[in-house]
């Protein structure tokens, strides 16, 4: 089963994905991993403007590698999900739909995808290189001074991904 | 006594680098095209096609094959007949990864402080080891070693008592617990003995190991076959999705140890495995 989804996404989108199921992925996706979580969440709890509005938005767990000139992003794989397990809830709570990484998540996050009525996305590990490809446009819109681990804009066109725990809190690995 | 400048293993770290970021080793390709003539099924083919489609266009396009371009790990065997010139050796070698991570757009992914966090920028300072051995020449071995899988890694201290049956049971518990974590199909490095560092060193020291090359020891060579069908068995599968191929080697090395232990390591490599080696 193949679903093309575009963001932002809506809840009423995520009703028919299974664990398993292919999803091409289309649209405006942000980047943020360990460092930019933690600063998101100061932002937070000190009540600050946050780099992003994240209802119904999607965040990729991904640090490129810098971009050669004429290029629009160098590789750009996930990372491993489960470090940001423990910042993803108040994420979810202001409305975030998607999360998007690698490997296996907590039973606090599958419970929270359900809560939050959002979904957690798989893309393959190690493939960088093939990724750079569905990337039609990328931008630092936060914390440049993290490097890698700055917040980006990335617009993306058919991004292979598959579900990895659905609004109903089933896990692919589970 | 025979004279090299630290500045020409420098330039060949440099090289090695500016290869081993865009184009999967021979071995680790041949291993993975094995693995795709074992699975049938759609979701883990798909992944392991992927894997070679990937590296195909990395190498074309120049494109590192992973965005985790990795921490630079080498080891160095200095023959004893040799004098070391110019630079310190580790000054020499920091710069050859300085250049290459500048030039080849590489990521820089090393903290100067793991408490306070603050990027090197230029992703030095590798890990160095090294080993005084007989003879006039410099073996380096080199691998970029990207975290996911370094994360999944475990170190147990093991009571004589637990035996080969033990040391297998952490093993796969190791592998188990990383499920899709680390990038499988993975390659598994073992240090068994010696003392907590010294496994931990050997388990990094199999990773450096080429697929499908024989493991020197006959017993170890057993067991990593016999290891190999158990971690099969887990069905783990291409990252994580279920299927035939969880690893692509097990390798193990071994050292002496005390009479009141058995420490074991797993180290943990992702399904890229970017090592070489040169000879100077």
């Amino acid at each position: 089963m193949i679903h093309h989804l575009k963001t932002p996404l809506a809840e009423a989108d995520l009703q028919a994905l299974r664990p398993g199921d292919e999803v091409l992925l289309s649209g405006i996706i942000y980047t943020a991993r360990d460092a930019a979580h933690q600063r998101i969440l100061t932002l937070i709890e000190e009540g600050g403007d946050l780099p992003f509005e994240l209802s119904g938005q999607v965040i990729y767990y991904m640090g490129p590698s810098p971009t050669p000139a004429g290029a629009v992003i160098g590789a750009c794989g996930p990372t491993t999900a489960y470090r940001m397990d423990e910042m993803t809830v108040p994420l979810l709570q202001r409305g975030l739909k998607g999360t998007i990484g690698k490997g296996k998540r907590s039973e606090k996050i599958a419970e929270a995808m359900k809560t939050y009525q959002s979904v957690y996305l798989i893309a393959v590990g190690g493939i960088g290189a093939l990724y750079s490809q569905v990337v039609t446009s990328s931008e630092v819109i936060a914390f440049e001074d993290l490097g890698a681990e700055a917040v980006r804009k990335l617009r993306v066109k058919d991004f292979p991904l598959y579900v990895g725990i659905d609004c109903r809190g089933r896990d692919l690995y589970e | 006594m025979r004279r090299v400048a630290t500045a020409l293993l420098g330039e060949k770290l440099y090289e090695i680098l500016m290869k081993v970021n865009f184009e999967l080793p021979e071995d680790v390709r041949v291993a993975i095209g094995e693995a795709l003539g074992k699975e049938d099924q759609a979701v883990p083919r798909s992944i392991l096609e992927r894997l070679l489609e990937n590296n195909a266009l990395a190498t074309e396009k120049r494109i590192p094959l992973c965005q985790d371009t990795g921490m630079v790990v080498v080891f160095l065997e200095i023959g004893q007949e040799i004098i070391l010139e110019g630079d310190f050796v580790e000054t020499a070698l920091n710069l050859g990864i300085a250049r290459a991570y500048e030039e080849g757009y590489l990521r820089k992914s090393v903290v100067l402080n793991p408490l306070e966090r603050v990027n090197t920028g230029d992703n030095t300072p590798g890990i160095f080891h090294y080993s005084l051995v007989p003879g006039d020449r410099i073996r380096m071995r080199v691998t970029v070693k990207g975290f996911g899988s370094e994360n999944m890694s475990r170190l147990g201290m093991l009571k004589p008592g637990d035996g080969v049956a033990g040391v297998k049971a952490f093993v796969l518990e190791t592998v188990a617990l990383a499920g899709p974590n680390p990038c499988p199909p993975i390659i598994v490095g073992v240090g068994i003995g010696g003392t907590m560092e010294k496994a931990a060193l050997l388990s990094k020291e199999a990773l450096m190991r080429d697929l499908g090359s024989a493991n020197p020891d006959g017993k170890l060579a057993v067991l990593e076959k016999e290891w190999m069908q158990a971690i099969e068995s887990l069905g783990i599968g291409p990252m994580g999705m279920g299927g035939k191929t969880t690893a692509l080697g097990v390798h193990i090395k071994s050292y002496p140890t005390h009479i009141a232990g058995l420490p074991v390591a797993v180290n943990i490599n992702c399904h890229s495995s970017r090592h070489s080696e040169v000879m100077v």
